[in-house]
């Protein structure tokens, strides 16, 4: 939509946009920039002379197993995490979508775990799921030690990512189902369309875009936001049992100061960004044409 | 049948409720007990009233990596930088979107959808590299270091062109009749009208800034500089011997102030938070 008056001046806008504009291009365009020369390039080991290698890192990277583990990793944890945050934060708000005693309260104790840092939420589930001294822990047998398991760790850090992720799901299936006429719902109930039938015939179909919107959502964030939460619980082990693609990013990088290497990756996550956040203006446009 | 259903509901929320409420009131009752029994496998939920001093001390703790600086301190750092954020972000939007929607300039779409772009390329993924243009504008270990990468962004930007393009040309008509300048446009019409917005942003943007780990753990590379988060989960790893009591008297502190602004502005936020993410 163009508006029709405007105010004159060409100066005082661009002096308003800079800001914006110079920070995108330090911290967005310069690095994004830099990733590509880098997976581009070798640097010998002295960093005195960087030569231009085309697509090997890339090739190199293709090649790695470990990498392809990580994949599918990644793939089995956002997966596992979008899908229980996404099935409780539906579950809570469709029962608090109606005339009940005390909805406020529910929606309000509901919505609180939105401000969790992930990484915060991982030190809380640390201290209930240790095997020597956690309260669920220590109950949970001799063959209970997350340190030592792949797959005990695996469970756990996405039972702490996941915690912290219903409410931002409970929110917006909140918003959706109060924006579902009464009148469609109530002409269900006399028709006979009772619970179960009654959600999976008008409900269902009805949060379609807003579950297509928040799957995006969730898989973005449990691709990037759980660094933190990962980091703290199991630090990527054990083993690398727990290495997503992001903490595989800042270990080989980083740590492992293979700039080369983490580069191609981080190309590789830019396209996989796009991609997603492509996928999510599919679902939802409208609003980026101007 | 109604009753009946009430019931159901009733229990699934309790349910839920206690699922999120439960490792908080764990952490509180852990807070409260002596260290010696934690360790032992001997944590009471029940909270002991006379371990209620320990959220004062912790306070002052410092845990054996910070190098002397206290919680308070790494609170106050976090603050900062969630303030930082929150503020930096909605001022650059607010005038970026009003440059956008209400002036014809040479350039206009290339630079919205430069900034756009921006939507494409979290820090996360692009990690390495920002931290090397960091560190060759000397910003590591500084505020700006912390803030400045964490502003750019382009959702706000999007919500604010959103709304100023409500604005009915009418008004906008009016003010220049009036021989209103842009500038006093801005703050008498824009801002009044996007407060609720701005109060939404405000509690999105302080927990996004709050919460973060991945880019303080770069920036911040000495204890100066280190966030409540991340002085955390540094006392829990496996070299640092710190008693349990004390981290998780510190994590409750460390949870209080984004709880806090999320459950006070809940009513803009919950709007906001279902405008700003479409």
């Amino acid at each position: 939509m163009e508006r029709r008056t405007i105010f004159p001046g060409k100066l005082l806008p661009m002096l308003l946009i800079a800001p914006q504009l110079a920070l995108t291009f330090v911290f967005f365009l310069w690095p994004a920039a830099r990733a590509v020369g880098e997976a581009v390039t070798a640097t010998n080991a002295f960093g005195t002379s960087t030569i231009f290698v085309g697509i090997d890192n890339f090739t190199a990277l293709f090649a790695d197993s470990q990498y392809w583990s990580s994949v599918w990793r990644t793939l089995v944890f956002c997966a596992s995490v979008s899908l229980i945050a996404m099935v409780l934060g539906m579950l809570f708000a469709n029962f608090t979508d109606r005339n009940l005693r005390g909805k406020n309260w529910y929606r309000t104790f509901l919505i609180w775990p939105y401000a969790v840092a992930p990484a915060l939420s991982a030190v809380v589930w640390v201290f209930m799921a240790d095997p020597q001294i956690g309260v669920i822990g220590r109950y949970l047998g001799p063959n209970w030690n997350y340190g030592l398991n792949g797959a005990q760790a695996m469970g756990l850090v996405i039972a702490a990512c996941a915690w912290k992720q219903v409410s931002y799901n409970f929110i917006f299936y909140l918003a959706a189902l109060q924006a579902i006429p009464r009148s469609l719902v109530e002409a269900a109930t006399l028709d006979g369309a009772r619970g179960l039938t009654r959600f999976r015939t008008i409900v269902w179909p009805l949060l379609w875009p807003t579950t297509m919107f928040l799957l995006v959502v969730n898989l973005v964030y449990a691709a990037f936001d759980t660094f933190g939460a990962i980091y703290a619980l199991t630090g990527g082990g054990p083993a690398g049992a727990t290495e997503t693609l992001v903490v595989k990013v800042y270990e080989d990088g980083y740590i492992g100061n293979d700039i080369g290497g983490s580069a191609a990756q981080s190309v590789a996550l830019m396209v996989l960004v796009v991609a997603l956040v492509s996928l999510q203006f599919r679902f939802l446009n409208r609003r980026v044409q101007s | 049948m109604n009753h009946h259903n009430n019931y159901l509901a009733h229990t699934v929320l309790i349910f839920g409720v206690l699922l999120f409420l439960l490792p908080i009131w764990v952490m509180v009752a852990g807070a409260t007990q002596d260290a010696a029994a934690i360790a032992r496998g001997d944590i009471s939920l029940i909270p002991n009233i006379h371990g209620l001093g320990i959220f004062w001390h912790a306070l002052f703790f410092k845990g054996v990596a910070s190098a002397g600086y206290p919680v308070w301190h790494m609170l106050l750092v976090s603050f900062t930088m969630a303030l930082g954020i929150a503020v930096g972000k909605i001022a650059i939007s607010l005038t970026s979107a009003f440059a956008v929607v209400f002036f014809r300039f040479p350039f206009r779409r290339v630079m919205f959808w430069t900034i756009f772009l921006t939507l494409m390329l979290p820090v996360e993924v692009r990690i390495i590299p920002s931290f090397a243009v960091l560190s060759s504008l000397h910003l590591v270990n500084t505020y700006g270091g912390l803030t400045l990468p964490l502003i750019a962004s382009a959702t706000a930007t999007l919500l604010f062109r959103q709304v100023f393009t409500a604005i009915p040309d009418e008004l906008v008509e009016a003010a220049r009749l009036d021989g209103a300048g842009p500038l006093t446009f801005l703050r008498d019409m824009v801002l009044p009208v996007s407060r609720a917005n701005i109060a939404a942003l405000f509690v999105i943007l302080f927990v996004y800034g709050w919460n973060q780990y991945l880019w303080p753990l770069l920036v911040a590379s000495t204890p100066a500089y280190s966030t409540i988060v991340l002085g955390i989960v540094q006392m829990i790893s496996p070299d640092e011997m710190t008693p349990w009591n004390m981290i998780m008297a510190t994590t409750t502190l460390a949870l209080m102030p984004p709880i806090v602004v999320v459950i006070l502005l809940q009513r803009a936020f919950v709007r906001g938070l279902t405008d700003v993410d479409k």
